[in-house]
């Protein structure tokens, strides 16, 4: 996978977490993914076409989320119901927003479809392309969370 | 500024409804009313009348930019002023809501200060 295609979605994970949770998560080293098992307790996967195709996932440890999800709604939350995984999707797809706004900036247009939410332990994603995939793993002082993307520059296909 | 105005919050998601609600509160508007798409969105506007629409692009049955052409394109509805939110700020899109007659959009994340500006700037257009 391209290595640009790493930040846009590192920037737009701390853009959309900061300012939808007030939260501040570190990110670590990337990393290639081989296989489908989630890192995390409840993942969002969504689509991406156009001049880059594939998908983005991302992944969260059940306490991370719920602090998420309770400074989001300013309510507490204490297990992944729906209106949890419900967010996950919706946190996904903003945080693909915010990286095909910067793709754009790059030359690439790409669409998004709408987010599909797995939970429970030792659950597994299948990315469109199949993979592998790159990992970047985030902390925060709630637990970690997993922005796993799996893209391909279509452009290239056509050249 | 009139904090009283009748909101509409459409966005397919139950959550984010929630978190605009939230927001909205926030900057003091607790006139509230939720749609879950375009479709019942539009059967709210049909039976009460609603200052305000807050509509998300991305949903199913209807997009935000099918509603937003159905709402100009109703003689009794045309006037609402219509804020956008998306996570698309793709050129494109944004040309096609302004085309479309949009009165305003707000990219997704977005805090209580951004949404007030936002529709600030919508209400002082009226």
């Amino acid at each position: 996978m391209d290595v640009r295609f790493i930040n846009p979605f590192l920037e737009g994970t701390i853009s959309v977490l900061k300012t939808m949770a007030m939260m501040e998560p570190r990110a670590g080293k990337p990393y290639l993914k081989e296989g489908k098992l989630a890192k995390g307790d409840v993942s969002a996967i969504i689509g991406l076409t156009g001049s880059a195709r594939g998908s983005l996932a991302l992944s969260f440890s059940e306490e991370c989320i719920l602090k998420i999800i309770s400074n989001m709604l300013g309510e507490n939350h204490r297990e992944i119901n729906g209106e949890v995984r419900d967010a996950v999707g919706e946190i996904t797809n903003m945080i693909s927003g915010v990286a095909r706004k910067k793709l754009e900036a790059e030359g690439f247009s790409i669409a998004a479809a709408i987010p599909t939410v797995v939970s429970g332990k030792d659950h597994s994603f299948i990315h469109v392309l199949g993979g592998p995939s790159i990992i970047i793993p985030f902390e925060t002082d709630n637990g970690p969370f997993f922005v796993d993307v799996c893209l391909k520059d279509t452009r290239k296909e056509k050249n | 500024m009139d904090k009283q105005i009748k909101v509409l919050i459409v966005d397919d998601f139950a959550t984010m409804r929630k978190v605009v609600r939230n927001l909205l509160k926030q900057i003091g508007y607790e006139n509230i009313v939720e749609g879950e798409d375009g479709v019942n969105a539009l059967k709210i506007l049909k039976s009460q009348k609603i200052d305000l629409i807050i509509s998300d692009w991305n949903m199913p049955n209807m997009t935000g930019l099918e509603l937003l052409k159905a709402v100009r394109a109703d003689e009794t509805l045309k006037a609402t002023p219509f804020l956008m939110v998306t996570a698309e700020a793709l050129q494109d899109n944004v040309i096609a809501a302004v085309k479309a007659g949009v009165s305003n959009y707000i990219v997704k994340p977005f805090t209580a200060e951004v949404l007030n500006e936002k529709i600030k700037k919508i209400l002082e257009k009226l």
